[in-house]
């Protein structure tokens, strides 16, 4: 009882045969989609990977150009078969080469199935890895000398000012660092030899930020020095004060950028493989019908087509009892053994 | 003696025909792009209309999207009568509207050649438009309380941010204005009133510029205050210090910028114009060809085809005398006063019938 029969005649056919071709086509394109959208994720990785310590992984944008090459080698070899469908000369050519080609195709829509989970899941370790190097960027920033990371300032400067946000999770990560190179500090200043020597460590801190902090939105100008001092500037009270500067933290914006990025990527992974798994079944269907006209040479007979030859239970009872087969083969036969040794 | 005569057998006629169709349909595409290219340029004008004074620049734009517009359904047109030329019988449909077609594409060329132009010509007045408008803004920097000028602080720091530039000149263009509101202000501190009572307009002026002038490159943190005290800041010397803070004008970045895309646009428009009157002149071709064809009676023949009957000097001439006609043909004629309702005896022989006798006169009922 096979599964899911469908009766064809040639008209079916025909127009099976057709729409296959242009799905097919339409799945190429897709493919190509995938594989340009990995490299567009690989460069924005590049670009951020200062923010990042250099240390992020590049896993699921390779990951993704390599499925949008394969989605078009496989489709593209699809489509070229449904072309030929309709021509039984030129069909014999491709049908030993079909059933290994529906395993492929099984076996691709597993990978974008791993892919596809990839993109959710590698969100968390993006998550870390922002953490941990915006910590070492707001440290380093004040290092435009040290060689390479003369250009931390400027990109975090530039990450600040695009992604509107202001140091780590919020703007004081901004206090607990010394952001001011010891060179632009006159240390023979008694204000500025007192502020050194006020902490353990030897920093000069202040309650200041980068200009880039600053939001273009605000009323007034901005206010970068002694935030958190009222009565250092007129009618300002930094508690009620949302517009001065941006509230929001470096890592909350550049993790929703990734984020949604990585979600839209990987919805549109899913529905990738339910137009691959379609295409699958629409290529089954075309060759059984194919297969099981009664008379070749009359293209005008009815066939039948299917999914499955079998039921379902059927088919998977074949697949295990082949799967111990083959795992017997590798299993010396114990009765064969013993009479050799004897000899 | 024609202009550039050719001759042409019946497969070169139909090849032509096709070659003018897939021509014509890139035309329309041309089209579209130039429709484009206009939507394009008026979307930025009208993205920083807050910074430009009020010019006439509106209308490179416009022009561009109607002769976009125009050169797609010419073009179309074109496409469609080239279709039909293959077939000697479809042509002859279009035979009486050919040749107008062909003079109306030559003349519409002239203005995609004077779209082309103005976008070259049009920086003088931006520049003027762009001058008059930064330095209003930098003006009403501070009015964020003043409806209709809320949002300007945001723009010009926005600008200065994107286009890395200072003020409208150059930096110093901040000192020379109070870009602080009065709000702001502690009135009440001592420094505060000197400051505002140091000049004539009694404004707060200060040698600062916003935060929206620092350079993301330099290397040490942005000195916005005090920004020509030397001794206001450590190891600082303002006339050698050249990443502190950026140093060219938001005009010349704006220009710059506008210049950059309407070259480019310029750029495109010329080359469309020639593309525009290649196809054309393989169109008159087409004409002259066919024409002759059908004057030939026979229609696989060879034929002629040329640009202009005559030499140019002589089809001038005579469009120049039709012209002259076409004037006489409203004058009235000054023979009887100006008087039509005079009846002139007729000068010419009658014809009275197959016998050419006269009428007899009828005799009068007494």
């Amino acid at each position: 009882m096979p599964f899911m029969p469908v009766k064809f005649n040639l008209q079916k056919r025909v127009k099976l045969a057709q729409g296959l071709w242009m799905i097919y086509w339409l799945s190429v394109i897709v493919g190509i989609l995938l594989f340009s959208l990995g490299i567009f994720f690989k460069i924005e990785l590049r670009k951020r990977s200062e923010m990042m310590d250099n240390n992020e992984s590049h896993l699921v944008p390779n990951l993704l150009i390599l499925v949008g090459l394969l989605a078009c080698g496989v489709n593209a070899f699809g489509g070229k078969v449904c072309h030929d469908s309709l021509d039984p000369i030129k069909f014999a050519k491709w049908k030993p080469m079909l059933k290994p080609f529906l395993l492929l195709c099984c076996g691709f829509n597993a990978l974008l199935l791993l892919t596809a989970l990839l993109c959710f899941l590698m969100q968390f370790a993006v998550y870390l890895t922002l953490a941990e190097g915006l910590k070492n960027s707001i440290k380093f920033y004040k290092d435009t000398d040290t060689p390479g990371r003369c250009f931390m300032k400027r990109t975090l400067d530039l990450t600040q000012i695009e992604f509107r946000c202001c140091g780590n999770n919020n703007f004081r990560d901004w206090f607990e660092v010394q952001w001011i190179s010891n060179r632009y500090l006159d240390m023979s200043n008694d204000l500025v030899k007192d502020r050194v020597l006020s902490n353990v460590e030897g920093k000069y801190l202040m309650d200041s930020v980068p200009f880039s902090c600053c939001n273009p939105g605000s009323p007034r100008p901005c206010i970068q020095h002694h935030l958190t001092n009222n009565s250092a500037h007129y009618d300002y009270d930094h508690r009620i004060e949302e517009l001065n500067i941006w509230t929001r933290g470096c890592r909350e914006a550049l993790f929703s950028y990734f984020s949604s990025m990585m979600t839209s990527i990987g919805v549109l992974i899913i529905a990738t493989i339910i137009l691959e798994s379609v295409d699958m079944a629409g290529l089954k269907y075309l060759t059984t019908a194919l297969e099981t006209m009664e008379d070749p040479e009359n293209p005008e007979c009815e066939s039948d087509g299917w999914l499955l030859e079998k039921g379902v239970k059927e088919t998977f009872g074949d697949l295990l009892a082949k799967l111990k087969t083959l795992g017997k083969t590798n299993q010396v036969v114990e009765g064969g053994d013993a009479p050799e040794a004897a000899n | 003696m024609a202009v550039l005569r050719l001759k042409f057998t019946k497969n070169e006629r139909d090849k032509l025909a096709q070659v003018l169709w897939i021509l014509n349909w890139i035309s329309v595409l041309t089209g579209i792009l130039l429709f484009s290219l206009g939507l394009f340029l008026k979307v930025e004008i009208n993205k920083r209309g807050e910074l430009m004074a009020e010019r006439d620049i509106q209308y490179v734009p416009n022009m561009l999207i109607a002769v976009g517009l125009i050169a797609c359904a010419i073009n179309f047109l074109g496409g469609k009568i080239c279709y039909d030329c293959v077939d000697t019988n479809k042509f002859l449909r279009w035979k009486l509207i050919m040749l107008p077609y062909i003079i109306c594409t030559f003349f519409f060329t002239f203005c995609v050649l004077v779209g082309a132009l103005m976008c070259y010509s049009m920086r003088g007045e931006l520049e003027e438009s762009l001058n008059l408008g930064l330095t209003e803004a930098i003006r009403f920097y501070k009015d964020t309380d003043t409806p209709g000028r809320c949002f300007l602080k945001r723009t010009v720091d926005m600008l200065q941010m994107e286009f890395h530039c200072c003020g409208n000149n150059g930096y110093k263009d901040w000192f020379q204005i109070q870009w602080i509101s009065n709000r702001y202000l502690d009135m009440s501190q001592k420094e505060v009133v000197d400051r505002l009572r140091s000049n004539v307009e009694g404004k707060y002026l200060m040698s600062g510029v916003p935060f929206s002038c620092c350079n993301l490159n330099s290397p040490r943190p942005c000195i916005q205050q005090h920004v020509t005290n030397n001794s206001a800041h450590f190891n600082y010397e303002h006339q050698t210090e050249a990443l502190n803070l950026w140093m060219r004008g938001c005009r010349e970045a704006l220009l710059e910028y506008y210049t950059h895309i309407m070259q480019s646009i310029g750029l495109t428009v010329l080359l469309t114009w020639l593309f525009e009157l290649s196809v054309l002149t393989g169109v008159r071709y087409l004409q002259t060809s066919l024409e002759n064809v059908l004057r030939q009676g026979d229609l696989n023949s060879e034929s002629d085809g040329w640009l202009l009957e005559n030499s140019f000097m002589e089809t001038a001439r005579t469009n120049l005398n039709i012209i002259k006609c076409l004037g006489k043909g409203n004058q009235i004629d000054t023979a009887n006063n100006g008087d039509p309702n005079i009846n002139v005896p007729s000068t010419s022989k009658a014809h009275y019938g197959p016998d050419n006798v006269p009428l007899k006169e009828i005799p009068e009922a007494s």
